[in-house]
């Protein structure tokens, strides 16, 4: 009886030494890789922002100046972020995380970047899962389909024609392909809509202090 | 001595191949095996899981008693995995976005947790260690030529995207091998995997079928010529 007890207990204590060597060794490359991973996302996030507004339009910290909002998209369950771009405190344009669920397989997510006098300056989907070689190419990567929305608004192509050709409307679908661009359209017209009634709102709240803005 | 680290050598690679004759770990293999570089990428993070825990595994051996045998292998497999998964997203962020759910699977890839139970924890820290980079090289292998196949049949190209892992100077390295290609989606969705797998084994089987005839053959030869004289 004795002999099974002191067994399981050196057992079960080498089994804790072991789980904590490992704890240890795992807590250690997180502190070193920490740093490193936060500048990783963050200039993958300038890179994107790069893409959808030219820097030279701003020069406010655009990457924490930013709003989170609930009613922008609707069916997602998480807040959508607003980047907000400022020249001199004043309101330029805003960058919103748009969120469809209407893709062919699952949510797109773009990066819609509007100016206060609510044309675009760039569209670009951040995160996909369509179909590799049909509904990928709204990728900047892939086609170029996706700079169709540069210099648009809701006053050209007219609010109604914001649907793809199929839909008799001004954007043209892909051969094959007619969900994963319908939805990428109806999110940018949504994101346009809900600028155009909520421009002064967006702005309203002054620019974030670093240790608030995340 | 030799022949047993060559043996390990051929197991590896070609003998006990983990991908082709094995069958282990198939979720990732056939997930992850839609472009060159992405099979690489995984085959090397693979590689260097199955380096680390194989030796880890051979060098705590004798002080992990039998009971908590298994325990101890999962946790250091699973602490390998974590601290790769830090470290690539730190140093390798293109590839790692693309690799990036799929690393954390690599725990639940069954070649590792069976070299470090068949092997590495009956052996010698050097030869797991082999063990580990050459089985680990294998799988690799097996990545990459799937990864090809269903590259070049589903895209037409070969390398696309070999910037994600060596840098903007590697943009260049895309191979158009059929230009004016549309593709074929059937090769990159998972139906693709499968098929492609299954081809790839059965190459394989003709390649041995074919070094096992050619065997007794060329022992024919010398007796031959020495007739002929």
């Amino acid at each position: 009886m004795n002999a099974i007890i002191k067994n399981t207990l050196s057992a079960a204590t080498i089994l804790g030494i072991f789980s904590l060597l490992g704890l240890g060794l795992t807590s250690l490359t997180f502190h070193k890789t920490e740093a490193k991973i936060q500048e990783n996302e963050r200039q993958a996030l300038l890179a994107n922002l790069k893409a959808v507004i030219p820097e030279s339009l701003y020069d406010n910290d655009i990457v924490n100046d930013t709003l989170e909002v609930t009613d922008l998209n609707q069916d997602s369950t998480k807040p959508a972020v607003i980047y907000r771009a400022r020249k001199k405190d004043n309101p330029v344009a805003a960058v919103m995380t748009v969120v469809t669920p209407f893709g062919y397989s699952g949510n797109i997510t773009l990066l819609v970047a509007i100016k206060t006098d609510g044309t675009l300056t760039g569209v670009r989907a951040i995160a996909h899962r369509e179909t590799p070689g049909l509904g990928d190419k709204i990728e900047i990567e892939r086609s170029d389909w996706i700079l169709a929305f540069d210099g648009k608004s809701l006053a050209m192509p007219k609010t109604q024609e914001w649907a793809v050709k199929r839909d008799d409307g001004y954007f043209d679908q892909f051969t094959g392909a007619t969900i994963t661009p319908r939805a990428v359209v109806g999110a940018v017209k949504n994101a346009l809509l809900y600028f155009k009634h909520n421009q002064s709102l967006i702005f309203s709240t002054t620019e974030s202090t670093p240790e608030g803005g995340n | 001595m030799l022949s047993e680290y060559s043996k390990i050598v051929k197991d590896g690679l070609w003998l006990n191949n983990q991908a082709f004759v094995a069958l282990l770990g198939l979720c990732p293999l056939l997930a992850v095996s839609n472009t060159v570089i992405n099979g690489l990428g995984l085959g090397l993070a693979t590689t260097m899981t199955l380096v680390l825990s194989n030796t880890i595994i051979s060098l705590i051996r004798n002080f992990v008693p039998d009971e908590v045998r298994l325990p101890v292998f999962v946790l250091v497999i699973a602490s390998v995995v974590t601290m790769i998964e830090l470290a690539m997203n730190a140093w390798f962020f293109g590839l790692y976005k693309i690799l990036g759910i799929f690393i954390p699977l690599i725990v639940t890839n069954c070649s590792i947790i069976g070299r470090a139970e068949a092997y590495a924890s009956k052996q010698r820290a050097d030869k797991a260690f082999l063990d580990g980079l050459f089985m680990g090289l294998g799988f690799t292998f097996a990545l990459v030529t799937l990864g090809s196949l269903r590259e070049i049949i589903g895209s037409g190209t070969l390398f696309a995207k070999a910037e994600l892992m060596f840098g903007e100077a590697a943009k260049t390295w895309q191979i158009d091998v059929i230009t004016d290609y549309s593709g074929m989606l059937l090769a990159i969705l998972p139906p693709g995997a499968f098929i492609g797998l299954g081809l790839l084994i059965a190459l394989k089987n003709i390649i041995d079928t074919k070094v096992k005839q050619r065997k007794p053959a060329q022992i024919q030869i010398p007796i031959q010529v020495a007739q002929e004289q």
